[in-house]
């Protein structure tokens, strides 16, 4: 079963005129349907985001226009740094990078050597770990995060970079180690079993081939850790007190900031993960797919 | 990547002469689960049923049933549940569907319609807030438009038909993005001949869906419905971002009772309630959908 990885082999559909004569006309019009599916799919997903950048990025008086122009006359940064200069904004903001890089650490120290046992090895109990994680994957977040405030109190580690991290390293964990079986799984062990015969050890063999052929389907994980730690709001904002993640800042100022504020602090939380997902595309579908069965 | 094809037992070594190797790279993710999913897990319990005394008692729960917001949080919920799920399945198959007919730049369809997955929730909150708020998008073109002559409050306590309906399209477009990803990988594992074979025998596009792809989709769509009604149930910053105080859900009540009223135990209350909604959810439609293990490849 081989699965093509989605847009590079949009050249090598040349050969199509070749069944086309008998249903030609169905064919070409059922095409355009879909074209026109796509596109209108494209703009419900895209015109918010449009929207939202539009309200950022135009002078501070102008955010509250009405009714707005449907482009904006003037451009500005005037919202945006408003915003960032907003009072505890930086100070969330670089916790909220510090955070999401802890989490990536530690989920992908603990996680991706659980992925390796079992894309890699059969024994008792794999099954029982497998569900066992799997079925954390659908936890809620609400009832981890409450008693694990009081533990973190007792602990002496309450409202620090490190808590949040591992509450966050806890929710992306299952993901971890469901994502690095299925990417170890692509790489066949026979490479590993090969490099053992021609004298690696085993973990000769693991970092000699399996890692560097696996790295950026790793990557691609790792960076989906740091979007999971970047985007969480519950357990940061029941977390925290005096370090919020930016989220955990947003969130607590919703009511009282002016809309400026809340559509650049919107635009700022959205913009990263933009650029994360662009770098991870091509492993979308890897990331959800065939390990649920 | 996304060629995991299952492991053949035949080909493994004997389990004998790994010895301990793979439970050694399992531990510290067993030991990490036991400390930071287990354990709450217990304390949330312990923490729900606890009195004032200390001891086992019902007290949190009955303060949560008392609570004068409990209700409407509980019924909130549910609605959101309900509406939002027949609307995210909808897009996603639509997605997925739209994916699978390999039109030109397909991968470009594919990174459009998953980036609101990189959106978080309070993100997703705002930017429809830009949309929906009086004097926002939605607002400006239907004065624009002469639709409407003064601006309507989508988001007012008064317009709670209308408030629930803005947070269900939120939702969806945040979280549709999920499920579309699940429903494609789904897709691209049915085999080709199927759907071939059901088009040159005249099938149309909806007896293709109803026939051959729903039924093969089982698994996937097993997980994305578990998946999507855990999601549900957690709905939080969507709703503090686009209603603010004037409707509450399950997870705000819970936050409140937290951070608010220093409350921690009618917040667990809150919180296993939400689990009990959850793991009831995810064993009714193990139930529904039943799926094989091993499926005809």
């Amino acid at each position: 079963m081989s699965t093509t990885v989605p847009g590079e082999s949009a050249p090598a559909r040349a050969p199509l005129p070749m069944r086309q004569p008998p249903r030609s006309r169905r064919r070409r019009l059922s095409r355009f349907g879909a074209y026109v599916a796509a596109t209108l799919l494209a703009l419900w997903v895209l015109l918010p985001l449009v929207l939202i950048t539009f309200v950022t990025f135009v002078p501070r008086e102008r955010v509250r226009d009405f009714p707005k122009s449907l482009w904006p006359e003037e451009w500005s940064a005037d919202t945006f740094m408003f915003f960032i200069n907003s009072a505890g904004v930086r100070p969330a903001l670089l916790n909220s990078v510090v955070i999401a890089l802890m989490t990536v650490v530690m989920a992908m120290a603990i996680g991706a050597p659980g992925g390796y046992a079992l894309a890699r090895f059969v024994f008792r109990g794999a099954n029982a770990y497998r569900i066992t994680v799997l079925s954390t994957r659908a936890f809620p977040i609400v009832i981890l995060s409450i008693p694990l405030a009081i533990t973190f109190l007792i602990w002496g580690i309450a409202d620090t970079r490190l808590a949040v991290a591992l509450m966050h390293t806890a929710l992306a964990l299952p993901f971890v180690v469901l994502i690095t079986s299925s990417i170890f799984l692509s790489v066949s062990k026979d490479l590993e079993e090969a490099a053992q015969t021609l004298g690696c050890t085993a973990f000769q063999a693991f970092y000699r081939v399996s890692l560097p052929l696996t790295l950026p389907g790793l990557t691609a994980a790792a960076i989906f850790t740091f979007v999971l730690s970047w985007n969480e709001v519950f357990a940061a904002v029941i977390l925290t007190l005096r370090n919020p993640t930016l989220p955990a800042l947003v969130l607590d100022a919703l009511t009282v900031s002016p809309l400026p504020f809340q559509f650049a602090a919107g635009f700022v939380l959205m913009a990263p993960s933009l650029i994360f997902l662009f770098f991870i595309r091509k492993y979308l579908l890897g990331l959800w797919g065939r390990v649920e069965r | 990547m996304a060629t995991a094809t299952p492991p053949r037992a035949g080909s493994r070594r004997p389990i004998g002469r790994l010895g301990i190797a793979p439970y050694v790279l399992l531990l510290p993710s067993v030991v990490f689960l036991a400390v930071f999913f287990a354990r709450p897990m217990v304390d949330a319990f312990t923490l729900a049923f606890e009195d004032p005394s200390g001891g086992f008692g019902l007290a949190p729960i009955r303060t949560m049933l008392a609570d004068s917001r409990f209700g409407e949080a509980l019924t909130t919920t549910l609605i959101l549940l309900i509406a939002i799920i027949p609307v995210q399945f909808f897009l996603a198959m639509s997605m997925a569907l739209v994916i699978n007919a390999k039109l030109k730049g397909q991968s470009i369809w594919l990174y459009i319609y998953a980036i609101p997955l990189a959106v978080s929730e309070l993100a997703a909150g705002i930017i429809w807030l830009s949309i929906f708020t009086q004097r926002g998008w939605l607002n400006s073109w239907l004065i624009q438009t002469g639709i409407l002559e003064q601006p309507f409050d989508f988001l007012g306590y008064q317009n709670r038909g209308w408030l629930i309906a803005v947070i269900v399209l939120a939702e969806a477009w945040r979280a549709t993005s999920i499920i579309m990803i699940i429903l494609v990988a789904g897709l691209q594992s049915i085999p080709s001949d199927y759907l071939e074979a059901a088009e040159i025998y005249g099938a149309s596009l909806w007896k293709r869906i109803r026939y051959v792809i729903l039924p093969m989709l089982r698994p996937s769509l097993q997980v994305a419905l578990i998946l999507r009604t855990v999601l549900a149930l957690q709905v939080f910053a969507v709703v503090i971002a686009l209603a603010g105080s004037s409707m509450t859900v399950l997870s705000a009540e819970a936050f409140k009772w937290q951070v608010t009223y220093r409350g921690p135990n009618v917040a667990a209350a809150y919180a296993g309630l939400i689990l009990v909604f959850s793991s009831s959810a995810a064993a009714l439609f193990l139930w529904l959908l039943p799926t094989k293990n091993s499926q005809p490849t």
